[in-house]
């Protein structure tokens, strides 16, 4: 099947300033839109071409994996954010964050620390496993947890690509940034499904 | 014996327009400033302190990731600069233009070979021209790792390197990394590659 470049559910400046459409331009119009291109472009002929991306995800290894992660991880990461965001998590994902965590403040502590260590390229996710309880995992490259058996719920891009027009070296600054634009009903739902 | 920053030596401006004074500032003074920093906390007090970066490097599999990361980060800034100069670029003479048609039929194979491990690269990395038992071989590493590496499977002496982390192109090219690719080689100090090949023959 063909994969296409999903819409973004905001216009390219309404995350500014934490992201700017400068940034949104090049990561969703330009490696966003190469990653649905050159998986395109690789799948022909192979057991994938008839796949679906999660299935993608799930099995394929090489430029496969690495352009239909790749284009699954942005569309999940993009499509968390919000102009105008639900701020905190409630209900039961609000106590499956205090159950797990702590409190929602250590969460986030927890989840920008492995955002910012992760050396290289690559994602912080905060995961659900088989059971129902949270985790903060880190993943280069390309990597998703989808491949574990864990059930993402929202992702920290951490390519320099994400922040380096806007923030440059500095990573930390994006990631406490990050949160004031996360849409936690986004998440919410994620975590009810 | 803490490492030191070296200082760049040339002006932040001296590569432009291939590499922007902007990229430059940031690269050196944030991002290799960094790793030294972080390398000299990793070491700080073990007998690391007292070896050479390329001896703690050759056994990098027995240390810790900052020691892996921060070191390996540290050693390919220091050579990446070097091999860079204002009014540089062209094709090498001397000993390494012979040996890179010896090892790669031509200056052009040469090039195509090192810019497609340079643009194959996924992810944060480097691109390399190391010399491995007289030869010179073309190749490519993950996040700081090098060819010193006993972990890396790309073995060797680097005599030219080539950083594709996006911090080292982000500004300027942005998602165009061939396009950088390209430019380096408007900037590659081949009289320095020269003395790396001789020092790596012995
Ligand atoms: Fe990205
Ligand atoms: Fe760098």
């Amino acid at each position: 099947m063909k994969h296409e470049l999903p819409k973004l559910p905001y216009a390219l400046e309404d995350l500014a300033p934490v992201i700017s459409s400068q940034t949104l331009e090049f990561h969703y119009g330009k490696h966003h839109q190469a990653y649905v291109n050159n998986l395109n472009n690789l799948i022909v002929g192979t057991k994938f071409e008839n796949a679906d991306l999660e299935t993608i995800v799930r099995e394929a290894d090489g430029g496969i994996f690495n352009n239909g992660a790749q284009v699954w991880n942005h569309t999940f990461y993009f499509s968390a954010f919000s102009p105008k965001p639900k701020a905190a998590p409630a209900g039961k994902l609000a106590e499956a964050i205090i159950a797990d965590f702590g409190s929602f403040e250590q969460f986030k502590e927890a989840f920008a620390k492995a955002a910012a260590t992760l050396f290289g390229s690559g994602w912080a996710w905060l995961v659900k496993d088989a059971y129902g309880h949270l985790e903060i995992v880190q993943e280069s490259n390309a990597g998703n947890p989808l491949r574990t058996g864990l059930t993402p719920l929202l992702t920290c891009d951490v390519w320099e690509h994400a922040y380096y027009l806007d923030y440059q070296n500095k990573r930390p600054d994006y990631i406490q940034e990050f949160w004031s634009i996360v849409d936690w009903s986004v998440v919410e739902y994620r975590f009810g499904k | 014996m803490a490492f030191e920053l070296p200082k760049l030596p040339y002006a932040f401006n001296a590569l432009e327009p291939y590499i922007d004074a902007g990229t430059m500032e940031v690269h050196h003074g944030k991002h290799h400033a960094g790793y030294t920093n972080n390398l000299n906390g990793a070491i700080q007090g073990s007998s690391l302190e007292a070896m050479p970066i390329e001896a703690i490097l050759k056994d990098v599999s027995k240390l810790s990731p900052a020691v892996r990361n921060n070191g390996g980060g540290f050693y390919n800034h220091n050579l990446f600069w070097t091999v860079m100069a204002p009014n540089a670029g062209g094709e090498p003479q001397g000993e390494v233009g012979k040996l890179i048609n010896k090892s790669f039929g031509s200056f052009s194979e040469f090039k195509e070979k090192f810019s497609t491990a340079a643009a194959s690269r996924f992810g944060s990395g480097w691109a390399w021209l190391v010399v491995n038992d007289g030869k010179l071989v073309v190749g490519s590493t993950p996040n700081q790792d090098n060819p010193l590496m006993d972990i890396s499977e790309l073995k060797g002496s680097p005599i030219l390197a080539l950083d594709v982390w996006e911090h080292a192109y982000y500004l300027k090219y942005q998602n165009r990394r061939p396009e950088y690719i390209g430019n380096f080689f408007n900037v590659i100090n081949w009289a320095q590659v020269e003395k790396n090949l001789n020092s790596a023959l012995g």
